[in-house]
């Protein structure tokens, strides 16, 4: 399989590519605008982007495997973070996530079989203050990709927020 | 020189080091990981952590990184503070968490320097009790084993591979506690500097894959002093033996040359030695099958003295010792000593003597190549002729970028590479073909040796109007000769490298015009270990021994296989009457002997070698072999002198007396005497001891013939034993005697700092090897005759000699990982002329059908024919469809 990017993307590329004074330093906005295009960032995508970018294929995956938000494999549509560092440790985040985890019935880094949601245990999201924190994105809605739902504190509202989601999709938004 | 506080004792130190370089420099315990000699610190793994105090009424202080520290005047430390301590190995703790427990069955066991750490800071119980992580390794080709689960993350593989060696391939995967140094996938680690990885990794992550093969710990291994053999540099090497085969070689420090590291042709091109077409019995060959029974020593000998009454013609070889070839010559007397080179290779290795004895310009070391601060590379394809050269020139290039950062240490690694970011020394490279260094270049031109000649003489005249101009330049070269004369003309240390490898002695000429013109230092590459040794002897080409040969005279071929060097080897050897050939591997040349006599290898024997800056150099026995008649190839020679009644050699009865005789006949050469010291050196009456004193099995190796313990094989050569009695290298041994880097409590090669002055300092005692060659002190030698442009010719095609790291080097060939990487044979072309997918090429008695490879920076008319690949090279070609 050969990778392309759409007309719009390699728009996008270009303008990403001038702002920096060699192509290297363009690597990290490459690789987002790589996973909004080709979803996730495959083995096949590192060696694009590097071809792209003329850099060594080594380079490229030294990087997109050193970040956490490049997916290295599929993931569903919404994207559920669940932090369980220290502050959303004593907080509750270990229930959230096991809740979940029954809940979605997936394991950590599991798909539903609908492809709707993809549920992970991450470290700290730099939310403390609102702890326990979630963040979830929006494959369809890139706009406003990340959402915080501050002090989630009870179990139902995770329940509601799901089915919210579950909702929204239902919807066709 | 500031003063330091450590643990209550005033330390002198240099202020613009960091605290670890100097502990180490006073020879104090600090355990560390991630910090190297040659690379810096980046503060990565946290082991070298100290206590800092204000002044002296500070009590509490606060935990630093000792490599993160500078040295300051005035600055007071402690080691020993318990708190210091406690940090130290908890952080030895965290670091072994995941580390397996496999020590007994690890490669790296013995010479482990995590192993040494962790004595070191006590950590003696595991706590932890839960799974360990680990990892599916990788293939990383004939030359590096791969095993990821023993890594503690320091960083030092890819700052070696990546940031110092500038290879492309390797790099670090992941996050937290699931990080990955390896390969995107499987397939062989492309940089020719690979092998460093088994030394510069700290545990036992990359380990030496030749040695897995026939494995042995580093204190079974027999060694003594060594210079690789397999380019003209000469960098310093460990050959390690055990049960009469070679198992592998090290890096022995040498600040001049190597400092720290090795190539891979040189790492691993030592399995010759072990090769199945060794010539280990003296052999007589008849008959139409060449079949012989082993001769016994003494017969051999019976049989070549009496050819010594007729006439004899000797060929001697730029890879044997001077010592060989200075019994060769005495055999056969000066006018009938041949140098069993072509004559274009001989005019070239005399014309780059000639330039460096007969200029006013130096050759620098590799050490002063990497302080350069302009360099013009003319011809030499330095990463394929002399790898540790190229190197050397990668660091070259951070040179001036770094002098320029201000305010921050120059060992602060990270930062310094940050922000000096692409910027780098002015490099200006002219080479036939594309090289691995291209990226380090400014400007530079790909062009047929005549061109590239032009732009140096170009030069040249740019920097001192004495030296000649050239005519009808095209204006971009013009221009780029004035760019390249302005930056040498600004440049305090310039260095010209240039070599004998592109077969062009305009271009070796062009290279010292430039040199000599700006006072630069003059690094000529030459073509073999001990090429420049040959030169210095004397002695004509093969063309020559040719016609000195009458029909039926006896021909003595010394450690050389003529068919490599000519294609008239059929009709020189067929007009001897008696062949003989000594030599340790059998080869084309040997099957045409009629007597076959079994030469030692540089591990088998003791000799000079002379590297490409003049600096004469000893390698020394490793081991004596045993149960076959191999011996010195000079004992041979002496032998047969003796038993023919001839006087010269009847006082030979070791190295020394040879050397003695050598230094007697030719006083310019007298300076080999003190390359090492002489066989009588001793340390308190005794000897050094090959072997180190922790060596097993003394007995038990040989119990399959005698359950008693065998005497340890005499040596009349050199100051060293076959055994583990004697003076062992904890003890203050000369630099050239240094058999291996060994300390207590530092049982791997970090315990280099125990052996030098200070760190990155010359060993203790100085740097081995002395300088036979030096500059001219008379008038510029200005050469008057540039050549002119290169022209294509109807019909014909100039040969560029191209060559290869791994495949040009006939010995490390026999290695069956250099022979793996090694390309097929192939002809380079321009675009322009590829006629095909395969030409036919002939020319000069050369005739080869082979693929073509495209080269789009090759001018049209000229052809790259690989060097070694397929014989001797033509100097001019035909090439058709095939
Ligand atoms: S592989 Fe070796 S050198 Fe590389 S980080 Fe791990 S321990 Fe350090
Ligand atoms: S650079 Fe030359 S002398 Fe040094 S290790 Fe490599 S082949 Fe040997
Ligand atoms: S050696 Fe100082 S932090 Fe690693």
């Amino acid at each position: 399989m050969t990778l392309a990017f759409s007309q719009s993307a390699r728009q996008r590329f270009d303008e990403i590519v001038a702002r920096y004074p060699n192509r290297q330093a363009a690597l990290l906005p490459v690789l987002h605008l790589a996973q909004q295009e080709f979803d996730h960032i495959s083995p096949e995508v590192m060696q694009f982007v590097a071809e792209q970018l003329g850099v060594p294929p080594v380079k490229v995956q030294h990087v997109a495997t050193f970040y956490t938000m490049y997916n290295k494999k599929p993931v569903g549509r919404f994207h559920v973070q669940v932090c369980t560092n220290i502050a959303c440790h004593l907080t509750g985040g270990p229930e959230i996530f096991a809740h979940l985890k029954k809940k979605l019935g997936v394991a950590n880094k599991g798909t539903t079989a609908d492809d709707l949601f993809t549920l992970e245990e991450v470290e700290c999201l730099a939310a403390c203050g609102y702890s326990p924190a979630i963040q979830i994105t929006d494959k369809k809605d890139r706009e406003t990709p990340i959402f915080f739902r501050e002090n989630l504190d009870s179990l139902p509202k995770v329940d509601a927020l799901i089915d919210e989601l579950r909702a929204k999709a239902k919807g066709g938004a | 020189m500031a003063t330091i506080v450590v643990d209550g004792r005033p330390y002198e130190a240099d202020p613009a080091r960091n605290l670890l370089d100097v502990c180490l420099s006073h020879k104090l315990d600090l355990p560390y990981f991630c910090w190297h000699p040659a690379m810096g610190s980046v503060g990565a793994c946290r082991q070298c952590a100290v206590k800092q105090f204000k002044d002296e009424n500070d009590t509490r202080g606060r935990l630093v990184m000792a490599c993160m520290t500078p040295a300051a005047d005035g600055a007071r430390f402690s080691i020993a503070d318990p708190e210091a301590k406690a940090f130290r190995a908890s952080v030895i703790e965290w670091l072994m968490l995941n580390h397996p427990h496999d020590c007994p069955v690890c490669d790296e066991g013995s010479e482990c320097h995590l192993q040494d750490m962790t004595v070191m800071t006590g950590h003696n119980e595991r706590r932890f009790r839960f799974p360990k992580r680990s990892y599916v390794n990788q293939d990383l080709g004939p030359f590096v084993n791969h095993e990821m689960n023993r890594c503690i993350q320091c960083y030092r593989c890819v700052r070696f591979y990546r940031d110092y060696a500038g290879g492309a391939d390797l790099d670090v995967f992941g996050v937290h506690d699931g990080l990955y140094f390896g390969r995107a996938g499987d397939g062989t680690l492309e940089s020719e500097y690979a092998g460093n990885l088994v030394e510069v990794c700290p545990t036992g992550v990359f380990t030496d894959k030749t040695l897995k093969r026939h494995y042995a710990r580093k204190w079974d291994l027999q060694t003594a002093p060594s210079i690789c053999v397999h380019c003209s540099l000469g960098c310093n090497v460990i050959p390690g033996e055990r049960a009469g085969e070679l198992r592998r070689i090290r890096n022995r420090y040498n600040r001049e040359i190597n400092g720290h590291f090795l190539c891979d042709r040189g790492r691993y091109g030592y399995e010759f030695v072990n090769d199945e077409r060794r010539v280990r019995r003296a052999l007589a060959p008849h008959g139409p099958d060449r079949s012989a029974d082993p001769l016994d020593p003494n017969e051999a000998i019976a049989r070549v003295a009496p050819l010594l009454a007729g006439r004899v013609v000797g060929i001697g070889s730029p890879r044997a010792s001077l010592e060989a070839n200075f019994a060769l010559q005495t055999l056969v007397g000066p006018d009938r000593f041949f140098q069993g080179i072509s004559t274009r290779d001989k005019r070239l290795v005399d014309t780059a003597l000639a330039l460096l004895r007969e200029g006013p310009s130096r050759a620098p070391t590799l050490h002063e190549v990497e302080r350069a601060d302009a360099v013009l590379v003319l011809g030499e394809d330095a990463p394929n002729t002399a790898p540790r050269l190229a190197l050397a020139l990668r660091q070259t290039a951070g040179v001036v970028p770094r002098q320029a950062v201000a305010g921050i240490p120059r060992w602060h690694d990270n930062a310094v590479r940050e922000l000096i970011q692409d910027a780098k020394t002015p490099i200006y490279l002219a080479t036939p073909v594309a090289t691995r260094i291209d990226d380090l270049a400014r400007r530079g031109q790909h062009a047929p040796p005549e061109e590239i000649a032009r732009l140096g003489f170009a030069v040249a005249h740019a920097l001192n109007a004495d030296a000649p101009p050239v005519g009808g330049l095209a204006p971009e070269v013009a221009a780029l000769a004035e760019e390249i004369a302005g930056v040498l003309r600004a440049a305090e240390r310039p260095v010209v490298v240039t070599g004998t490898s592109c077969g062009s002695e305009a271009v070796l000429r062009a290279a010292a015009q430039v040199a000599w013109a700006c006072g630069a230092g003059l690094c000529c590459v030459l073509p073999e270990c001990n090429s420049m040794g040959l030169a210095l002897l004397g002695g004509g080409s093969l063309d020559d021994a040719a016609r000195a040969l009458s029909d039926g005279d006896t021909l003595i071929v010394l450690e050389n296989d003529l068919y490599e060097r000519t294609t008239a080897a059929d009709a020189l050897l067929a007009r001897a009457g008696h062949v003989v050939v000594v030599d340790h591997l059998a080869h084309a040349t040997g099957a045409r002997a009629h007597t076959l006599l079994p030469a030692g290898t540089f591990a088998e024997s003791d000799g000079t070698l002379v590297n490409n800056e003049g600096r004469a150099q000893r390698f020394f026995q490793v081991f004596a072999p045993s149960g076959h008649s191999i011996r010195e190839s000079w004992r041979w020679l002496r032998d047969v002198m003796n038993a023919a009644g001839r006087a010269e050699a009847a006082g030979w009865h070791a190295l020394d007396d040879v050397i003695a005789a050598l230094a007697a006949a030719r006083p310019d050469l007298a300076g080999v005497r003190d390359a090492a010291p002489s066989a009588a050196w001793r340390f308190a009456g005794n000897k050094v001891a090959r072997l180190p004193h922790r060596a097993t099995g003394r007995t038990a190796l040989h119990a399959d013939r005698s359950v008693h313990e065998p005497r340890a094989v005499p040596d009349p050569d050199a100051p060293f034993n076959f055994s583990m009695e004697g003076a062992g290298v904890e003890l203050p041994l000369p630099a050239a005697l240094v058999p291996r880097f060994w300390s207590p409590g530092w049982n791997s090669e970090q315990a280099l700092h125990r052996f030098q002055e200070e760190v990155e300092g010359p060993l203790r005692g100085g740097t081995p090897g002395v300088r036979l060659v030096a500059p001219g002190a008379g008038p510029i030698p200005w050469w008057r005759d540039p050549p002119g442009p290169f022209r294509r010719r109807e019909g014909e095609w100039r040969v560029v000699p191209l060559h290869h790291v791994f495949g040009s080097d006939p010995l490390s060939m026999l290695s069956p990982g250099v022979a793996q990487r090694a390309p097929a044979p192939y002809v380079a072309l321009a675009p322009a002329d590829a006629l095909g997918a395969a030409v036919v090429v002939t020319g000069e008695g050369f005739a080869a059908t082979l693929p073509v490879r495209v080269l789009p920076e090759l001018t049209p008319g000229t052809a790259g024919l690989p060097v070694g690949l397929v014989g001797p090279l033509p100097a001019v070609v035909e090439v058709k469809p095939a």
